[in-house]
């Protein structure tokens, strides 16, 4: 019962959103207000159906109720409930349904916080949004049903890949769409705002809280896969290049673009199409790494099963609304005015500059994503594009991007001149000199180039805070002046401080663990030590160990430093009966500067057991840097000239005000 | 400056961009792209020494050896037409396994051994690499479902 309430929910929303998507569009064309007011009671009951919907896949999730063929598949009854939930969007349909709901759950918020949007343009906006959600809809219907029964139903579940069983993996696919179709709200707006042929410093200020809202969820999702791929295959590594990771940082790149590109149409009312453009790229972005994803036709070392007839469907979905997309753009671009004038050096030009290597960057990695697929339509062999193209080709773009990251936020508006602000910039220099140094020191002189980069990340990490010192007139100003105006500076300054500085953060962990990491595979007994850059792994023993829905064997590692113990590891190889799988979970210790990290493999006859040991520095910086970014987004996102739905900033009452009686 | 030479400037340089862009991409891929092969293709093709490259097939049933060393282990790839041997030292991944699908990349030596530096197999025992399941079709051996 419950299962066929899910599809008739599922079965509304799509009415619903076609009510949606055709009612409020022509009320807006006509200026009829009552038509276009059908927008919000009409999102939020696509809310309401999907979520239903989604309530009654969670329940018979929750359960375990296995004539749902999608529970049996993927879920157990002895599975750990958290598994149990989150396995709804370890799979195919569920995850989509996730999409959907997500959809919604944007539209819903436009609708409900959009309080001060133009009538007719929040009545287009929410009509685009639905449109998108037929197309989705649709395609769940029709390919992937979610509710399909089986007869008859079996006893015991098929369980959830064991791989995916991890709390870094359950909640990744929530935040990656979240930031994927987050910036469905960014190409509503910007269709919208190409049929009303109207784009103003408004429209800027409406789409960034936004963007930046599906870009912060963007950035938290990449972490969180990367973290995943890194601590449960046990490969060392964080990020490998594949298709699959690729098709969500194509997106953030682009997401990144927008985001700055907004800036400035809101503040100096140009660069509007490009803004337009990179809305509509940054979802279509979205939408092709959804399609990479579901279709399987790039070999991943991340795939997952997959059925060619959806992957079809979703390029026709992709075709048509970037098609769509781009026609109305190439139609009605030509149409807007541009506005205020500025020389190339500039905040503007800096902010340009910006995106052009951003958005190039973003080319690269398509290029190197989609080649071997092209090469194969033209049946010119089969190839894949390594890790070493994307270093090759996208690093120094990138590097070039960090670099003038420093720069832009100290230029001036309309005219700047640079060497005023490189001069400003001493202090920043000082920093990457001495980081170059030190580190080439420190590391033995042996390549000069991971030393170089991590001056970049030194440059990039004190310019930030030269830049915010600037605004706070810290040291040149008596300090309670510094303090008031730390106090009344804007949040979104504070956000664009903290950002850089995180990304300052993350490219010198990116850059310190691709070039100093140790790697050691080696057989060991009992009773054996391993030296692994500096630190002394012994193995005290491997014993058998058995969990709620799987049998383990754990290897015991204590490790010194000198003689002085530093801590005990246990990894383990963990096997799922059910599925007769085995997984690897990695032991990391981190000491914040780098990781130690352990594994165990098989043993070997002779006795004695496979193990690999890395010593991986700098990768903690990775996450800590990639949450410090996000929250940069937050902070920036609570800035009350960006708050959602906050009314127009009012002149500050005299202090003398009477307060209102209740 | 007039406006034409502003947008000049910023057209210029955009196409700087994209045009070093461009020579940084060919260069990286001439150096590294990696063509993928099936042993039936590695048997008629002459791949030269140390390049390097993909191959993809089934693990041969009862072929996987490991070394007295504990940590070397070889194994044949076949497409059940032909069959190439491979040697790798590491650990493998999870999912592999006699008869299941992977894809091993590295470099044949002189003496026409191939010696792998990765294996892939995937997270899903369900899957099966489109190349492998290719190569198989093209050897007239897939026995799984029909497209």
């Amino acid at each position: 019962m419950i299962p066929e309430i899910g599809h008739f929910a599922l079965i509304l929303a799509l009415l619903v959103a076609l009510v949606q998507g055709t009612v409020p569009m022509i009320g807006a064309a006509r200026g009829d207000g009552a038509w276009m007011a059908l927008a919000r009671p009409a999102s939020l009951a696509q809310l309401a159906c999907v979520g239903i919907a989604f309530a009654a896949l969670m329940y018979s999730f929750v359960v375990s109720d296995f004539s749902v063929a999608l529970v049996a598949e993927n879920s157990h009854s002895a599975k750990p409930m958290l598994y149990k939930v989150t396995g709804l969007w370890g799979n195919h349909e569920g995850s989509l349904l996730l999409w959907v709901l997500i959809l919604a759950l944007f539209g819903a918020a436009v609708a409900l916080f959009g309080r001060n949007l133009p009538a007719p343009l929040k009545a287009r906006v929410l009509s685009v949004q639905a449109w998108i959600a037929v197309g989705f809809l649709a395609f769940l219907l029709f390919t992937s049903n979610p509710f399909l029964r089986l007869d008859p139903a079996p006893f015991e579940g098929r369980s959830l890949n064991p791989l995916l069983q991890d709390p870094g993996l359950a909640f990744h696919p929530p935040f990656l769409y979240l930031g994927y179709v987050g910036f469905s709200i960014a190409l509503s707006f910007a269709v919208a705002a190409l049929i009303e042929g109207r784009v103003d410093a408004a429209w800027a200020r409406w789409v960034r809280p936004w963007t930046l809202a599906a870009w912060l969820f963007l950035t938290l999702g990449i972490a969180m896969g990367s973290w995943w791929a890194y601590y449960e295959l046990g490969w060392g590594g964080f990020w490998f290049w594949d298709p699959v990771e690729n098709a969500s940082f194509m997106p953030w790149l682009a997401g990144t673009a927008l985001l700055h590109s907004a800036i400035v149409t809101e503040k100096r009312d140009t660069l509007k199409s490009w803004t337009i453009l990179l809305a509509i790229i940054a979802f279509s972005l979205s939408l092709l790494g959804t399609f990479l994803v579901r279709s399987g036709v790039l070999t991943s070392v991340h795939a997952f099963a997959t059925d060619p007839a959806r992957g079809v469907f979703i390029l026709l979905l992709l075709v048509i609304a970037v098609g769509g997309s781009l026609t109305l753009y190439g139609l009605r671009a030509p149409k807007l005015k541009s506005g205020g004038l500025f020389a190339p050096i500039s905040r503007e030009g800096g902010l340009v500059l910006n995106n052009l290597l951003l958005t190039v960057g973003c080319a690269t990695v398509l290029i190197g994503t989609l080649y071997p697929l092209a090469l194969d339509m033209f049946g010119a062999g089969k190839v894949s594009v390594g890790p070493p193209f994307f270093n090759r080709a996208f690093g120094p773009i990138i590097l070039a991007a960090v670099a003038v990251a420093a720069l832009g936020p100290m230029l001036p508006w309309k005219r700047a001149d640079l060497a005023a602000v490189l001069a400003r910039l001493k202090f920043a220099l000082v920093a990457a000199v001495v980081a170059v140094v030190a580190v080439w020191l420190a590391t033995g002189g042996a390549s000069p180039l991971p030393a170089l980069g991590m001056g970049l990340a030194a440059w990039l990490f004190a310019a930030a805070l030269v830049e915010l010192g600037g605004r706070l007139k810290l040291f040149r100003a008596p300090l309670a002046d510094s303090w008031n105006r730390a106090r009344n500076l804007p949040r979104s300054a504070y956000g664009t401080t903290i950002a850089h500085a995180a990304l300052a953060i993350v490219v010198a962990g990116v850059i310190g663990s691709q070039a100093w990491q140790t790697e050691v595979i080696v057989l060991m007994r009992p009773g054996d030590t391993v030296d692994v850059a500096g630190y002394d792994f012994t193995l005290v023993g491997v014993s058998d160990v058995t969990g709620p829905n799987y049998t383990a064997r754990r290897g015991r590692f204590t490790v010194t430093r000198e003689g002085r113990p530093v801590t005990v590891m246990s990894p383990e190889k963990r096997f799922y009966p059910v599925q007769g799988m085995p997984t690897t979970e990695a032991a990391i210790h981190s000491t914040w500067i780098a990781d130690l990290y352990a594994v165990i493999g098989e043993p070997a006859e002779g006795g004695g057991w496979s193990v690999r040991l890395y010593y991986n520095p700098l990768v903690p910086w990775i996450w800590f840097g990639a949450v410090m970014m996000a929250l940069g987004g937050v902070v920036s996102l609570s800035d009350r000239r960006l708050r959602i739905g906050a009314p127009v900033r009012r002149r500050r009452r005299p202090a003398v005000a009477v307060p209102r009686t209740a | 400056m007039k406006r034409k030479h502003r947008r000049l400037i910023v057209v210029v340089v955009g196409m700087g961009l994209l045009g070093a862009a461009t020579a940084l991409a060919l260069t990286a891929f001439k150096d590294n792209l990696v063509f993928f092969y099936s042993p039936s293709e590695i048997a008629t093709k002459d791949i030269p020494e140390g390049r390097r490259v993909r191959v993809g097939g089934l693990v041969e049933e009862g072929s996987v050896t490991r070394l007295d060393d504990g940590l070397t282990v070889t194994f044949r790839i076949t497409d059940l037409a032909e069959a190439i041997p491979v040697t790798y030292r590491g650990m493998l991944p999870d999912l592999f396994r006699e008869g299941q699908g992977v894809v091993v990349e590295g470099r044949f030596d002189a003496a026409g051994r191939f010696t792998a530096d990765e294996v892939l197999a995937k997270h899903d025992e369900k899957y099966m690499p489109p190349e492998v399941a290719e190569a198989l079709k093209a050897s007239g051996e897939w026995r799984g479902a029909s497209e």
